[in-house]
């Protein structure tokens, strides 16, 4: 690609950047604000910490469309920091607080220098999860009283949440309207967010959750102020302030404390989690670009470390790489680093246009956005999968969030990573294994020269001490080419290489090339689960999960026995080439399961588990889908209701197309597809009569296969039998043309 | 390069559960050279031992016409490099004691000392057998290294005395080489491009060793070149083992110059660490 080409291609693309920068902004703006709050630094803080990470990253990052800011992992730490440090001064806590962020920068962009992105590999799945969850329990405990209108409730984040019946009790008592009101719209905060993904209204959709949240907050105080014509009943301790002349007033980091142990304590844990969470964050959203590139993460962390210094002098937070603004940006067609400068060009103009709408925020909105955030990090649904893949895990996980909650976040993943060890040694029964083999190099990899392909062999054992030396050589291999993984030599695999081989081979189908896994049928793991332990020798029994069909896989296999059909009820993480329809480009498949197939392989149904978004903002959906395989090719299209998902497929090059012939069909349904001609010839009078006629799926072609998927759940028994009624019917109708 | 040939082979032995095993090895060793095959016991000479090794003679197959018995007692691994030298042997066989991990890694150690200081070549065999079990498959190294050819020609002078069917040259390319590393698309394809030219080279470089060896020694047999990267020295062990090789041709340690070199072993003491299979060490005159 010419330069020419890239820059045409860039101005092509700026008005989508500047229009997802602007949805971002409208994320960012509350988070900013409730983070710093949450982390008892000033509401600006937030704010300016996303302008900076915005500005800096955008110019000097490594990826292309995560956004940067101040992160959730981070305001556990902040909050002890700036509580800690100020000896009850606040504000003097911030300031030794902001000399803390200006040297972790510095730490960070070191980082980048010697490449140690590869520290966060050294963290099992299962403690990183456990120890996000903490945090997520950190940030909920405290913002839970906030939300009902309380500012008062303080300690550990155990204690605040034993307290929450005394805030309830509290509220009761003082039904007074001040602390209804305030107790009401944190509450009602809250509904909206959980809500929010379940009203598929497309203009309540235009505007993100949080902003809704915001724009009810300030709506409300306009109201009183200006319909009711009485006093705002919102406690003074419950509204924002910000800084008169927010440039003249820039505190300056205090690094009088630079000494103390607590101090460089601090500092560590900033960096450690600022980095971790960036990492994630950085390749959660590489998993999602519709480009498939690849993200420089130590570029990317060079650019976070200077701006977060920056940040720290202006009096900023630390700045990340937040998962979920970025997927925010994902799905609202940001597609380079310019959405990043624009979401924090919109910030900027809020904060100087609007400072007086947003000092009429209270306090308890913003504490249900944090509630929500918290819970999303917490929630019970993370450790169900775990669980799921293998109860060690679920025991990693649950060791390394007690051990944060009690002691703090290094203390924790310290000790997740000593639970994730002893549990791979006692379910090896062996220490020997690992330590005799763990600083030897254990992968050999080579290109077999008759048939070019790339083989990997891996020896003695692979869990999450050694992946790293996995990886170096996996990431040198091209995604377009055929990849073959071998473990017949290895003795042990763990849940974190298998979750992050599963990423691999993920990206190496995105780009068409072939990754192969090879070499486990001899080892057993306790679960059906893809990502579960792999090991040579059977499990202990203690550790193995009943595995019984549920009701509705006994109706689908009584189904499929009188079909005559196959039934298999197991996940299997290779999904039937679905990846490759468009529906897919910017979700991530989890797994396969429930597979029904005909005798000829033609008709498929199965459920997917799958997710859109990643990390906080992940939505994860199931749904059912039939496949079918057709003699004949169809050109590409796509067919759907029509609504809101119009303006998605437009953002990427897709247009509606319409037939003035059927204007009842072209104002129900949303065509689309790369060859309009050809699409529009193949739609007959004939066909558009059945879609007409039929109810409501997605269908979707791609050469000689039609993807039909039913709701955005998965389908009840009576739903499938009308999904393969449909397709079946449009099959017929297909071969009789 | 330097013409290698095995006209005397010793053999360092113990009256371990193996002895019968590494006894008849030799034998059939010493018969496919029709080499002069020197029995070298450290410790004392006495009327029983003497008695079970001519037992053990008496029960092989093959008859050698050239056999010397030593008994000398003296510490093992400076009492068979003596005995090496002092008779001019070209081979010396070591037979593995494989019972148990802790035993297979004392074995490795002292192999190590005497590969170390050894005049000569050593072949290290980890599964001696009573019964002849033909090896199929060498894996040789063809590192860049000054004793390269002639390991690369003794290979094939020994896969064509013992009739081995198949040879594979492997050209370990160091990672170091590649001196760049892949974090996102471009530097991928930097180091995918710097990889294929590296591989190229070293082809190249295995091509024109192999066009010097003679003809009569590439006689019926199957040639294969393979690139791989990984730790130096390390990988063409595990290389090994995947494809199933049954022995491993290695150049003998370079000479040690710099302090670091010594710390950090690398090429033989790793494999010598895990002995994936046979190995055999091939000392030569042009060690740099």
């Amino acid at each position: 690609m010419g330069k020419t080409n890239t820059f045409q291609n860039f101005l092509r693309t700026l008005p989508a950047n500047i229009f997802s920068g602007f949805v971002v902004s409208l994320v960012a703006l509350p988070l900013g604000l409730g983070l710093a709050i949450a982390s008892e630094a000033p509401p600006i803080a937030g704010i300016l910490s996303a302008i900076v990470g915005g500005v800096v990253v955008a110019v000097l990052g490594g990826s292309q469309l995560t956004i940067a800011g101040p992160g959730n992992g981070l305001v556990i730490v902040l909050l002890s920091s700036i509580t800690l440090l100020g000896k009850g001064d606040l504000y003097q806590g911030y300031l030794f607080t902001l000399a803390a962020i200006v040297i972790s920068g510095v730490l960070i962009y070191l980082f980048g220098l010697f490449r140690f992105g590869a520290l966060s590999e050294f963290f099992p799945a299962s403690a990183l999860q456990g120890m996000l969850a903490a945090i997520g329990i950190g940030i909920l405990s405290k913002q839970i009283h906030v939300m009902l209108g309380v500012t008062t409730a303080s300690g550990s984040p155990l204690e605040l949440l034993l307290q929450v019946p005394d805030s309830v009790l509290y509220l009761i008592e003082n039904s007074s309207i001040e602390v209804l009101i305030a107790a009401a719209m944190g509450v009602g905060s809250f509904l909206i967010l959980i809500l929010y993904s379940k009203i598929q209204n497309p203009i309540f959709q235009l505007v993100p959750a949080p902003m809704w949240v915001v724009l009810l907050a300030i709506g409300l105080s306009y109201y009183y102020e200006y319909i009711a014509v009485v006093p705002y009943p919102m406690g003074k301790n419950l509204l924002i302030t910000l800084p008169e002349n927010l440039l003249g007033s820039l505190p300056f980091p205090d690094f009088g404390k630079i000494n103390s142990i607590e101090f460089i304590g601090i500092v560590l844990s900033l960096t450690l989690i600022s980095c971790i969470e960036s990492l994630l964050s950085i390749k959660a959203v590489d998993k999602l670009d519709p480009l498939k590139r690849r993200s420089n993460v130590n570029k990317d962390l060079r650019a976070l470390g200077i701006a977060t210094a920056i940040s720290g002098f202006v009096g900023g937070l630390n700045v990340v790489t937040v998962i979920a603004r970025s997927s925010v940006n994902v799905n609202n067609g940001g597609s380079n680093r310019s959405a990043n400068l624009f979401h924090a060009l919109f910030l900027l103009l809020f904060i100087l246009l609007f400072q007086d709408q947003i000092q009429r925020i209270a306090l308890p909105a913003l504490a249900a956005i944090l509630v929500y955030t918290g819970y999303r990090l917490a929630a019970p649904e993370n450790l169900i999968v775990l669980f799921k893949i293998g109860k060690e895990q679920a025991i990693i996980f649950m060791a390394t969030l007690g051990m944060t909650l009690a002691y703090g976040l290094i203390p924790g993943i310290a000790f997740g990573v000593i639970t994730t060890f002893f549990t791979h040694i006692i379910i090896n029964k062996s220490l020997f294994l690992f330590t005799r083999n763990w600083l030897k190099p254990n992968v050999l990899m080579f290109r077999e020269e008759d048939s070019g392909n790339y083989f990997v062999s891996v020896k003695n054992f692979c869990n999450f001490l050694n992946f790293y030396k996995l990886k170096a050589m996996l990431d040198e291999i091209p995604e377009t080419e055929h990849a073959i993984i071998d473990f017949s030599l290895c003795e042990f695999v763990d849940h974190t290489v298998m979750e992050g081989l599963n990423d691999y081979r993920r990206s190496f189908k995105n780009k068409n090339g072939v990754f192969e896994i090879i070499g486990l049928d001899v080892h057993f793991s306790n679960t059906q689960h893809p990502f579960a332990i792999r090991k040579v020798l059977p499990l202990p029994d203690f550790l193995s999960l009943n595995t019984n069909l549920t009701k509705r896989q006994q109706s689908l296999k009584k189904f499929a026995q009188r079909l005559k059909w196959s039934y298999r009820p197991e996940l299997s993480s290779e999904a039937a080439d679905i990846e490759q329809f468009e529906y897919f480009k910017t979700k991530q498949i989890n797994y396969q399961y429930n597979l029904l197939a005909d005798e000829s392989k033609r008709f498929k149904l199965f459920d997917i588990s799958y997710s859109e978004g990643a990390f906080i903002a992940k939505e994860g959906l199931k749904s059912s889908f039939l496949m079918i395989e057709l003699d004949q090719n169809l050109p590409q299209f796509i067919l759907d209701k029509e609504y809101l998902l119009v303006g998605l497929y437009e953002a990427r090059g897709y247009k509606d197309i319409n037939f003035k012939e059927a204007p009842d069909f072209s104002k129900r349904f949303f065509l689309t597809g790369k060859n309009r001609k050809e699409i529009q010839k193949w739609f007959t009078p004939e066909i558009i009569f059945f879609f007409e006629s039929h109810s409501y799926f997605h269908v979707e072609s791609n050469e000689n296969i039609l993807l039909i998927k039913g709701r955005n759940r998965l389908s009840s028994i009576e739903e499938i039998k009308k999904m393969l009624a449909f397709g079946k019917e449009l099959t017929h109708l297909l071969n009789n043309r | 390069m330097q013409k290698i040939s095995f006209n005397k082979i010793l053999i360092g032995f113990a009256f371990s559960p193996n002895l019968k095993a590494n006894v008849f090895e030799a034998i059939r060793l010493a018969d496919f050279f029709g080499a002069h095959l020197y029995f070298l016991h450290v410790g004392s000479k006495s009327a029983t031992k003497k008695q079970a090794l001519n037992d053990l003679l008496e029960e092989s197959p093959i008859k050698l016409k050239k056999v010397s018995f030593i008994w000398q007692e003296g510490k093992p691994v400076e009492t068979i490099i003596d005995q090496c030298k002092k008779n001019g042997v070209d081979l010396l066989l070591l037979g593995a004691l494989q019972r148990e991990n802790m035993v297979k890694f004392y074995m490795g150690s002292i192999a190590r000392k005497l590969t170390r200081k050894a005049p000569c070549s050593v072949l290290l065999m980890i599964k001696p057998s009573v019964i002849r079990k033909p090896s199929q498959h060498v894996v040789v190294n063809a590192f860049e290294s000054p004793q390269t050819k002639t390991t690369i020609n003794s290979a094939f002078y020994f896969a064509q005395a013992l009739g081995i069917p198949k040879l594979t040259l492997v050209e370990e390319i160091d990672r170091s080489k590649v001196a760049a590393l892949a974090y996102d698309d471009r530097s991928l394809r930097k180091v995918t491009l710097r990889k294929e030219k590296l591989k190229r080279r070293e082809l190249s470089r295995v091509r024109e060793i192999l066009h010097h060896i003679p003809g009569i020694l590439k006689e019926n047999i199957q040639v294969h070149l393979q690139n791989i990267f990984g730790t130096r020295g390390y990988s063409i062990g595990h290389y090994a083992r995947v494809v199933r090789a049954d022995l491993l041709i290695m150049n003998a340690a370079e000479n040690r110059k710099s302090f670091l070199e010594r710390i950090f072993p690398k090429d033989l003491e790793h494999i010598l660490s895990e002995l994936p299979t046979d190995v055999l060490i091939i000392q030569s005159k042009d060690n740099g």
